[in-house]
């Protein structure tokens, strides 16, 4: 299905506009939460900052308290200096011979080979893969969950992109900054060589410009638009800029080599050096034009004069709370969250971290009022559960199934909607941006059936590929419960383990009439409980425990109730 | 004219049902001459199990009246008063329990038929486990991950789930009510069932109706995710329109709540009158672990198993009427399965502890009504451990029922239940007519996988069709064993043949399991030496 077909068909035709009168909402603001520190606060922090919440994660930040957990997530303790990780591998040359790099060694900052077949393709498919192994990995912090945040905002469509290396730059420029400081990232993102090619910054020439860079850096990137969709700045703001960003290239347009590293340069000869006009958004400022490599400092002045508008701050702040909170901001949250956020912000010098330390350590975040109403996003759905059911993947040793297994992920957040290195345009995911569903987005009767699919057969046959099979042991994952011969307190566990809301009665009946088979007695369970673990290796009793489990964790992941977060 | 209105009229009501010049009913109806005439279309035979959990009192619901007087020194804390057993017609020696008024009507009307201890070799004790060996059709000792119903339906419906539903089947191939899709329904590779987890569930999505959330954010998002789950439930709108066909229903079932058999019952007469092609429908009544009080103490046509009977025999009369009332008679037989009997000999918390074989009722217009086997031979002097031994295996009633209901070749059975089994007379012969809707079934949906020849003996070719990237087949035993992965790569999109070779492997049925991208199909396959 194509995007468009696709928001349409998610949209319902009944509710043009979302009604959030009579509905309890918040008034708290940004004081540093001094609440409790039970599962309920842990599970929430850490299923809105990490993929999923695991059982070790949640053990780990209860012994914490709010503050230090905060801290560390944002890699402030605990953490050592950010490292970047081992770059993608070969994993292709079975069917994509690679002369420039061999099997099962790191393919960035090596040229592609183009026969007698193509790596573009596999490479692309290797970093994406590699890209869903750093999901599944993540430390305990918040890095991997804001390269997302930062995919989303600087969207790049991979695919449109043929060199691999510019991909991989691209990648390692959203991680190395993730937790930075956002102008900077601006900066480095401008004359990024993916960036570059994608909105055509590339082909952005004094003879003949191109506005596209220009337009989406101002329009999403940094200042956005008035609340009512039309743009503060001018369409000669646009022009302008675009003149101002004139010479950046690459050093190899559409080729797949590169003399200086992949790095983009500035031509003087391309440049524009005439005076930039702005209007009266921007102060009316003029940007002195330069010539020769004096050119290229336009591009900081551009950005300080951006910067100095204070839209910018409420821009990012306003996305950064519908990406971690919710997607409505009322009159209460706006005054009381995001104007503050954008104090700090700016106050920083868009040093990201403090913005993020204030949010996640406000009694607004751990608002009840803001706790599982967050429909999980695809890549979430499914890196998630394979976190919080700590399903093995193939070692290292095994290098093309343990990138297969990772494909085959990357491709089930695809059949979900959201395709890790693929928005569907520069604006990011529809449910990130899209008036008035939102998030209700990823929700519709195509993907919800799928989602369904995806826990069904992650718990029953897995996925199998190149002879291993990826899929949740529910034995071993029960037996990593408090006390899972309990039927009533297992039931409690997964339930406070795996939703943020509360379900009724009958859920609760339901679920201990699948562990009892319709018996009444719970001693039933435990005896085949206890079976099971005295004698594992019994294939009747570990069959008997089995089936009854994955029905069980089946019926759970299969709530609407589990779509939240 | 209606095949069973011609069969009426053909015949002097004199001789229905009972013996004509000595050759039985059955036999006569089975003459080539009622078949042609009969032309019943396989589609319209729907099986309803009814799971009594917990494991029955056979002996205290079929009763052995001519073994009174052992069964009384065996069990005289419940024992029924033998004045109070309902008899039942055209024998003495065996009645009902008190309770089974109902049953017991419809037995003397013709439509029960009562198969005496039923159960397996090795009879295992464990609620699960044995709940397990009924569902999967298994040997105690074997472990098995599909159920006998969903290879029957995998067997019928070899595509299913790709490419359903679609205008063979549009409908639920087999549908659970009161609890989560059973092991009975499980698939080779997939669920062959969907469930309808409570009638309550079931009148909320008939009606539309979302359960209340709070009204914050989340409840908002739940609300919303709820009500897109609840129109993109695959069958919703053919149950839905399946039920809103039937408007009236018969006035015998007893007020909602008051049976949750009875309201499940009543849920698949409305199904099946509305038009639902779906084949088994599950539903259950729990409680029948009757280790204390099973009986009043003093009154022991009271208590809880006297209350479990009730139930039963009510829902099913009740749903017999309903039937007959709606004018789907001829199209449903029912049946009763318990995971176990419970022993002999009473304990002395007036109730029995787990036992081993137990009767089986089976209902419906086309049962071959009456009383199969003979009473269980309770010993003068019984001890606690002391069990019926079985005189009918499970896996038979199973066999027998898909052969002559279901209208399975024989030769096919062994694809289905593993195995060969006896040949019960459980339902009516002659309902099953040549007619081109086996091979309809075999076609419907998305064929991704199948092999020639099949059966084989020295080798196959399997083709396969994948829409690119990774292709998998992995060829499973009938107990879920990974033999072989012949395929397991990436495969351009289109069709593919492979030679798959007998490497020694015993004779009986195999699984190619097919796996592409997010879509996966069984196959059966069978190698015969």
């Amino acid at each position: 299905m194509d995007r468009r077909e696709f928001i349409t068909q998610a949209i319902p035709e009944r509710r043009q506009k979302q009604d959030f009168s009579g509905m309890a909402r918040t008034i708290t603001g940004l004081s540093p939460y001094t609440g409790p520190w039970t599962i309920n606060e842990v599970r929430h922090l850490l299923k809105r900052t990490m993929f999923g919440a695991s059982i070790p994660d949640m053990q780990y930040f209860l012994s914490l308290n709010t503050s230090s957990s905060v801290a560390e997530l944002l890699e402030q303790i605990n953490h050592p200096p950010y490292n970047p990780p081992q770059p993608p591998l070969n994993n292709y040359d079975a069917t994509s011979p690679d002369a420039n790099c061999p099997f099962g060694q790191a393919w960035p900052g090596t040229p592609d080979t183009l026969a007698p077949v193509s790596t573009v393709g596999a490479r692309r498919r290797s970093l994406k893969s590699w890209w869903i192994g750093l999901q599944l990995n993540q430390s305990r912090s918040l890095r991997e969950k804001m390269v997302l945040f930062w995919h989303n905002h600087f969207v790049v469509e991979l695919d449109t992109i043929s060199v691999g290396t510019y991909n991989y730059k691209y990648n390692e420029l959203l991680r190395l900054h993730a937790l930075g400081n956002f102008k900077t990232l601006v900066r480095e993102i401008t004359t990024n060589s993916t960036m570059l090619k994608y909105l055509n910054g590339e082909q952005n020439t004094a003879a003949a410009p191109n506005e596209n860079y220009a337009r989406e850096l101002q329009e999403l990137f940094t200042v956005g638009k008035n609340a009512n969709g039309t743009p503060p700045y001018t369409e000669d703001d646009v022009i302008a800029a675009a003149r101002v960003l004139t010479g950046w290239r690459n050093d190899l347009s559409g080729g797949v080599n590169s003399a200086n590293g992949f790095n983009s340069y500035f031509d003087p000869s391309r440049h524009d050096s005439g005076n930039k006009q702005f209007s009266t958004y921007y102060n009316n400022t003029v940007i002195t034009g330069r010539s020769g490599a004096a050119g290229a400092t336009e591009t900081d002045d551009l950005l300080d004069m951006i910067f100095q508008k204070d839209d910018v701050a409420l821009n990012l702040c306003r996305k950064l709370y519908k990406f971690f909170i919710y997607y409505e901001i009322d009159a209460a949250a706006e005054n009381d969250v995001i104007q503050p956020l954008a104090n700090i912000f700016r106050n920083s010098n868009y040093e990201i971290a403090p913005v993020l330390s204030a949010l996640f350590n406000s009694e607004h975040f751990f608002d009840f009022l803001n706790m599982g109403c967050l429909i999980k996003g695809p890549l979430d759905t499914c890196i998630g559960l394979l976190r919080e059911f700590n399903v093995q993947f193939p070692s290292a040793s095994d290098l093309a199934a343990q990138y297969a297994q990772w494909d085959r992920m990357r491709s089930q957040g695809s059949t979900l909607q959201q395709n890790l290195g693929n928005p569907p345009n520069v604006a990011g995911w529809p449910a990130y941006y899209q008036e008035p569903l939102f998030h209700e987005l990823w929700i519709n009767s195509d993907t919800l059936p799928k989602r369904n699919q995806f826990t069904d057969r992650i718990l029953t046959s897995g996925y199998t590929n190149l002879g291993t099979t990826i899929k949740v042991d529910v034995l071993s994952y029960t037996a990593s419960l408090t006390n899972p011969g309990d039927p009533l307190q297992l039931i409690e566990e997964v339930l406070a383990l795996h939703y943020s809301i509360d379900v009724s009665v009958n859920v609760r009946n339901h679920l201990l009439s699948i562990l009892l088979s319709g018996q009444a007695l719970n001693s039933y369970w435990t005896t085949a409980w206890d079976d099971y673990t005295g004698d594992p290796t019994n294939t009747s009793y570990a069959t008997i425990v089995r089936t009854r489990l994955e029905t069980f964790y089946k019926y759970i992941l299969s709530l609407s109730e589990y779509q939240l977060s | 004219m209606k095949r069973r209105d011609f069969i009426r009229a053909s015949v002097p009501a004199t001789l229905l049902p009972g013996l004509i010049n000595g050759f039985s009913f059955r036999a006569f109806a089975g003459s080539p001459l009622i078949q042609s005439l009969a032309a019943a279309n396989v589609t319209d035979h729907v099986l309803v199990l009814i799971q009594l959990n917990g494991g029955n009192d056979g002996l205290n619901t079929v009763i052995p009246l001519d073994q009174y007087s052992n069964l009384a020194n065996a069990r005289s804390n419940i024992l029924i008063p033998d004045n109070l057993v309902l008899p039942l017609s055209g024998t003495t020696v065996t009645g009902l329990h008190p309770a089974m008024g109902g049953i017991h009507q419809l037995f003397n009307d013709g439509k029960v038929g009562i198969i005496q201890s039923v159960g397996y070799p090795q009879q295992n004790y464990s609620h699960f486990r044995s709940t397990d060996i009924w569902m999967t059709a298994s040997d105690a000792n074997q472990v098995l991950s599909s159920g006998w119903a969903g290879r029957y339906l995998n067997y019928e419906y070899p595509n299913y789930p790709n490419g359903y539903p679609n205008p063979t089947m549009p409908d639920p191939l087999a549908l659970q009510i009161g609890s989560s899709v059973s092991l009975a329904l499980q698939g080779p590779a997939a669920s062959m069932g969907m469930a309808i987890s409570d009638p309550t569930s079931f009148y909320n999505m008939i009606n539309g109706i979302i359960d209340p959330a709070p009204n914050t954010p989340a409840g908002k998002e739940l609300t919303y995710i709820r009500t897109v789950a609840q129109q993109s439930q695959q069958y919703a709108s053919v149950i839905l329109g399946a039920a809103n066909n039937i408007t009236v229903q018969s006035p015998s079932y007893p007020s909602a709540g008051s049976n949750p058999l009875a309201d499940q019952l009543k849920i698949v007469a409305r199904l099946v009158a509305g038009g639902l092609k779906t084949r088994i429908y599950m539903v259950n009544i729990g409680g029948f672990d009757t280790h204390s009080s099973q009986a009043d103490a003093g009154s022991t046509t009271t208590g809880t198993h006297a209350t479990l009977l009730a139930r039963l025999s009510e829902a099913v009369k009740a749903f017999m009427d309903d039937l007959s009332f709606l004018n789907i008679e001829d199209r449903v037989t029912g049946l009763t399965f318990s995971e176990f009997g419970r022993r002999i000999k009473s304990n002395a918390s007036l109730g029995t502890d787990h036992g081993a074989a137990a009767p089986m009722f089976v209902f419906g217009k086309n049962v071959e009504p009456g009383i199969l086997g003979n009473n269980p031979q309770i010993p003068v002097s019984v001890t606690t451990s002391d069990n019926l031994p079985m005189q009918f295996d499970f896996r038979s009633v199973y066999a027998s029922i898909l052969e002559d209901w279901f209208c399975v070749p024989s030769a096919d059975l062994n694809n289905i239940m593993l195995n060969n089994f006896q040949k019960l007379p459980i339902i009516q012969q002659g309902l099953c007519m040549p007619t081109d809707l086996h091979q309809l079934n075999q076609d419907a949906g998305i064929n991704l996988i199948s092999n020639y020849p099949n059966p084989f003996n020295e080798s196959t070719y399997i083709t396969f069709k994948t829409s690119g990237g990774h292709a998998l087949i992995q060829i499973f035993d009938n107990e879920g064993r990974l033999i072989k992965t012949p395929v397991d790569g990436d495969y351009p999109e289109g069709e593919h043949k492979i030679w798959f070779e007998n490497e020694n492997y015993r004779s009986g049925v195999y699984y190619a399991r097919f796996q592409n991208g997010s879509v996966q199909q069984v196959r059966n396959m069978l190698i015969t030496r």
